[in-house]
């Protein structure tokens, strides 16, 4: 019997990895010119003259720089000081953050608009988000009220003193809603994991609320698969805060042994992440793609247990099938040689 | 299914050394494969030392698959793989009669072991299909799965990852129900065991 051919089938392995290599390429080409489109700029970056400009460029004239002049009021002279840090205000954050449209002295007294600000000011008691947003019907579909009592029974509320407040992590001057506005997971992402990090991160933060050592956040993490993967495309919340299906952003920190450990948790059908972020990105999905599309992207699995259980039993009985097969066979061969 | 006496030497250093180090590294992805793809703690290997091996593993088997893609290239043993597409699928019909019937009459096999042709018609048409297709889609997609930048951005709404995996998945099931049928047909020799024999001492 003649075996032989001229053609090896290594040979045309060769000649379709090749073809394959050059689809590849032009596909390829063609992905990256049209992805670089995805990314929006930034909305109202633009500083506006607003009617609240000329008041607050009065506060800003010293709170917006790391130095201030004045007049020494006994001896004549021009002092320079410096400013404290964390009482400097950014315009450019300012006023294309969330409270762009206040006064100051919406929120602060008006006594600061005499200098030197009178002594008293500094007991002077700040305002929380519940203050302005809750109980007003506007803000309701924000849940304020939910947020509040979950920051409550969180470990930040719990652990520390009153002292710890929504401004810990939302700096009023600065913050501004992201995940409805920005349409780039990842920038989201990385804006509300620096929420985190301002104290989680940053050693000289961190000892002003605790005596505890700051712990390594890398070294913490290192048993997380893929983690720097994990960290561009998971908010810290996602695992360290209870997620909740009536809650869009999860508030109640938890403590460090009940954060999120176990793979299934995020990556199966049931996962916890369909409560916040992504089940909003699920509904944007929809909203702008459509329902099949939408759906589809929606649940973008690599591997793991996002598996489609059809293809799952398929395989289980196929493969059972087969080594019932071969038993047969083998139990047969056995009773005949005997 | 052998007729010959005297034991031929037809798998050479290079060709042992190839199967037993791709036995050994088939076996480790299969079973790091469904701790991945079955990721449950409790009875299968903890996932990230089931991704660690799996990628290694891998990249492993690539290179060796490289070895016998190169070696089937240039050397005699290539030939074995050259299906003779002529009454291809009657010889077919010939080794599945014997292996469904012939073999419990112990009927001698159709196309027995001999230096010009050292595969049945059956095994030829497997291991092409499976060291030919399966093999180098599987590497291909596993390159795709470890570089997810690699895939293609998507088709008709579903991520090039997703068809990545899928095909992955397809390759390790068919690798799977292979290795075990390869298992089983292994024990078809002169003895249960001396096909066993021959993957060290190379003669057969």
């Amino acid at each position: 019997m003649i075996y032989r051919a001229n053609i090896r089938p290594a040979w045309v392995v060769l000649f379709l990895l090749l073809l394959f290599a050059v689809a590849f390429a032009l596909v390829k080409s063609t992905d990256s010119s049209s992805s670089g489109k995805k990314v929006k700029p930034v909305e109202n970056t633009k500083i506006v003259n607003l009617e609240q400009f000329p008041v607050n460029e009065k506060c800003l004239r010293c709170h917006g720089q790391s130095k201030y002049t004045f007049e020494n009021a006994e001896s004549k002279k021009i002092s320079y000081k410096r400013m404290y840090s964390e009482l400097i205000i950014d315009r450019n954050e300012f006023y294309v953050s969330n409270h762009k449209g206040f006064k100051c002295t919406d929120c602060h007294s008006e006594d600061y608009l005499t200098f030197p600000h009178p002594g008293n000011l500094r007991m002077e008691s700040k305002a929380n988000c519940i203050d302005c947003h809750g109980g007003d019907e506007k803000y309701a579909k924000f849940q304020f009220e939910k947020i509040d009592s979950n920051f409550m029974s969180s470990v930040h509320s719990q652990k520390h003193s009153e002292e710890f407040t929504c401004w810990m992590c939302h700096n009023p001057h600065t913050y501004r809603i992201n995940a409805r506005t920005n349409e780039n997971l990842q920038e989201t992402v990385a804006y509300d994991n620096l929420i985190c990090l301002n104290c989680h991160g940053d050693v000289t933060k961190y000892e002003l609320l605790t005596n505890k050592q700051q712990p390594n956040i890398l070294q913490k993490h290192d048993w997380l698969p893929n983690q720097a993967t994990h960290f561009i495309n998971v908010r810290c919340i996602e695992c360290h805060a209870r997620n909740k299906d009536t809650l869009l952003i999860a508030h109640e920190i938890m403590p460090k042994n009940m954060a999120v450990k176990k793979c299934e948790s995020c990556h199966a059908k049931n996962s916890i992440l369909y409560a916040s972020l992504f089940k909003y990105q699920v509904k944007e999905n929809i909203k702008k793609q459509g329902l099949f599309k939408g759906l589809f992207l929606s649940e973008t699995s690599t591997i793991g247990p996002d598996q489609n259980n059809t293809l799952n039993i398929i395989s289980i009985v196929l493969f059972s099938l087969t080594i019932l097969a071969i038993l047969i066979h083998a139990v047969i061969r056995i009773q005949k040689s005997h | 299914m052998e007729n010959h006496n005297e034991p031929i030497y037809l798998y050479p250093v290079w060709i042992r050394l190839w199967h037993v180090l791709n036995a050994v590294l088939c076996l480790l992805l299969i079973i790091t494969g469904l701790s991945i793809q079955f990721s449950n703690p409790t009875i299968t290997v903890r996932f990230n030392v089931a991704v660690a091996i799996h990628n290694v593993a891998g990249v492993l088997l690539s290179f060796n698959y490289i070895l016998f893609f190169i070696g089937n290239l240039f050397t005699k043993n290539g030939g074995y793989y050259v299906i003779e597409v002529k009454g291809f699928f009657k010889r077919l019909k010939i080794q599945f009669h014997h292996y469904t019937i012939g073999v419990f009459k112990k009927e001698p096999a159709p196309f027995p072991v001999t230096t010009e042709s050292k595969f049945n018609p059956l095994q030829q048409f497997s291991y092409v299909a499976v060291m030919y297709t399966i093999i180098p889609l599987a590497i291909i997609s596993g390159l795709g799965l470890l570089y997810p930048d690699l895939t293609v951005n998507g088709l008709i709404g579903i991520s090039g990852l997703d068809y990545t995996d899928l095909l992955h998945l397809f390759c390790g099931f068919v690798i799977t129900i292979f290795m075990c049928v390869h298992l089983y047909f292994c024990t078809f020799g002169k003895t249960a065991f001396s096909n066993f024999k021959s993957i060290f001492n190379g003669y057969h």
